[in-house]
């Protein structure tokens, strides 16, 4: 349940610091003269406080810019993103994303959008005064031979002291990159079928919440 | 509803548990007329297998009418299906190069990381064959949820064919084929097949097919090689017969031009050093069953085809690698691409080219589901498939 906050959290926090942008930017990034691998895949990847994780899924249908469109829309990435309970549109590009919490509350983050290139990439970053320090990008880009589209998630934070930095921290202690890799292969899932996989029987009804 | 449940080791019961209802837009509900017990499901019966819960459901070769529909099934109610063990979405890149088992999208993404970590890469789903796969409850039972139904499920219009002549399209029958297919075979060609149970049958009945000139089944039960003569192969008795002295000399001092190890070693168990440790305490049936791919590697030709429909899970050490490269082995392997093969061997049963009755040797309710399992277990030789039919009088 948790993992996929990860994400939710990522683009929900709080001060959007230059020093955040410069950490997705070195984890996209080569490493100069090293390899030709992304910095986040590094063995020794310093990124100071900040917590960066990144995955990338390739996906054959609908096209890229469905791809981006549907992403764009930051409301509907509650439908993959397990642990993001709703996302509002504040005004503009200001968005509220609620986030489901560990014992059942939630927590609230502003974002706006940081930079979009269309069709091909969003970033976005907490506003000011967020207890959270968090930016996000997706990049969407062709995949080889006609393969669909690759889509790169990276999420870059840095949990802050107060209650809700203790939330937060207790929501990344599982896996980031296991919760960015299950909500990439969710969006996959709805994108390429039309709905996310399940071996459940029966309709999970909310009385158990 | 009624249905076959994995309590613990050797341990099944017919239970009564919830209907399944429609949770997906693509969804199908079946009314099981005919599910199979399959040799792979001995097991999860013997509890080789982890991530099988207490409660699931078994069973994934079932056939059935179409009860519910979803909003983008292509089904429609009454409809007669044979549903393939492979859960397949048929729109991911894998699907689309009908490589269907290994689907990147039917495996539930919580549960894609066991495989994920055993294997580098998750395995796709299948119907009630562990969490491993899914977790997806089995066909055991009078009702089953199926999946991307608009994909996978084989409608029979044809109301002449029995059941038991279609039902096996949903795994053994298309994994005999695609083993004979990997093997190659071209006219002319003596093929060599490990293992007289349902699979190795079939793949030898598709590589006579195929144009082998000759087919050679080894195995041990008597019973099970006569139904391999019957098929118009040959037979060597492992217990009676050097194997690959034989081999090498039936094929004309060559050895076989492909051999297909219908065997596997999944009775091991998938976690790896298990495997490791039962193959090294259990010298007996264990390292027989581990020792019939290598066996099948040593003896096949120089530039030969070596086809691995047979189960593994984990790891073998002491593997003849050496072979493999000297002699420039061609190796392919994987759990079937059912829905590759649906409409040309349903056309194949229709046409009367193969029959698949001549396997089933005992049909029974599906409330005595577990007194299936115990003979099919501790009875091989006679009992060579058990068929399970929901509506029959217990």
């Amino acid at each position: 349940m948790q993992r996929k906050s990860l994400v939710a959290a990522g683009a929900a926090a709080g001060v959007a610091t230059l020093t955040a942008g410069l950490l997705i930017r070195r984890s996209f990034n080569h490493r100069g003269s090293r390899d030709d691998a992304p910095g986040r895949t590094a063995r020794n990847g310093d990124f100071g406080e900040y917590s960066v994780v990144g995955k990338t899924v390739t996906i054959t249908k609908p096209s890229r810019g469905e791809l981006f469109a549907f992403w764009r829309d930051f409301t509907n990435l509650p439908a993959f993103m397990e642990n993001l309970e709703r996302v509002e549109r504040l005004s503009g590009d200001r968005w509220r994303w609620t986030i489901k919490a560990p014992g059942g509350g939630s927590v609230d983050v502003e974002t706006e959008i940081a930079q979009e290139r269309a069709d091909e990439l969003i970033a976005w970053r907490s506003v000011e005064g967020s207890d959270i320090d968090t930016e996000g990008r997706v990049r969407f880009r062709d995949a080889p031979g006609g393969r669909g589209t690759e889509v790169e998630l990276i999420v870059a934070y840095m949990p802050p002291l107060g209650t809700a930095g203790r939330i937060v921290a207790k929501l990344f202690q599982r896996e980031p990159r296991i919760q960015a890799r299950r909500d990439l292969r969710r969006f996959r899932m709805l994108m390429e079928t039309g709905e996310i996989a399940t071996s459940d029987n029966r309709l999970q009804r909310e009385e158990t919440a | 509803m009624r249905a076959l449940c994995y309590h613990g080791k050797q341990d099944v019961r017919v239970d009564s548990v919830p209907d399944p209802e429609i949770v997906n837009p693509r969804d199908a509900i079946i009314e099981i007329t005919s599910t199979a017990i399959c040799g792979s499901d001995l097991h999860l019966y013997d509890g080789a297998i982890p991530m099988v819960k207490a409660g699931d459901i078994l069973g994934h070769e079932f056939m059935g009418r179409v009860v519910e529909t979803g909003a983008h099934s292509t089904l429609r109610k009454g409809q007669r299906v044979v549903v393939p063990f492979v859960i397949a979405c048929g729109s991911c890149y894998f699907c689309q190069q009908q490589q269907y088992s290994a689907c990147d999208n039917s495996n539930p993404v919580d549960k894609q990381e066991m495989s994920e970590g055993l294997y580098g890469t998750p395995m796709s789903g299948l119907f009630g064959y562990s969490h491993l796969t899914g977790g997806y409850p089995g066909g055991q039972a009078e009702y089953a949820r199926v999946p991307f139904s608009d994909v996978g499920p084989i409608v029979i219009e044809d109301d002449a064919l029995d059941d038991e002549q279609v039902l096996f399209l949903s795994d053994i029958l298309p994994t005999g084929w695609m083993a004979a297919e990997n093997a190659e075979i071209s006219e002319g060609d003596t093929v060599a097949v490990w293992g007289a149970g349902p699979v190795g049958l079939f793949a030898a009945q598709s590589a006579l097919l195929m144009g082998a000139a000759r087919v050679i089944v080894i195995d041990h039960y008597p019973h099970r090689l006569e139904l391999a003569r019957g098929l118009g192969a040959e037979i060597i008795n492992f217990r009676e017969t050097d194997v690959r002295e034989a081999l090498m000399e039936m094929s004309g001092g060559t050895g076989p031009d492909a051999v297909i190890d219908a065997v596997g070693m999944e009775a091991h168990g998938f976690a790896i050093d298990n495997m490791i440790d039962i193959a090294k305490q259990k010298i007996g049936f264990g390292a027989d069953r581990a020792s019939a791919l290598k066996q099948a590697i040593l003896a096949v030709r120089k530039a030969g085809r070596v086809s691995i429909p047979g189960v593994y899970g984990g790891m073998t050490d002491k593997f003849p690698l050496g072979a493999l490269m000297e002699k420039g082995i061609t190796v392919r392997t994987g759990q079937t691409h059912v829905q590759k093969y649906s409409a040309k061997l349903l056309e194949m049963i229709a046409e009367g080219k193969i029959d698949t009755t001549f396997l089933i040797s005992h049909r029974l309710p599906l409330e005595r589901a577990a007194d299936g399992y115990a003979n099919f277990k501790n009875q091989q030789d006679d009992y060579t498939k058990v068929v399970l039919k929901p509506g029959m009088e217990a």
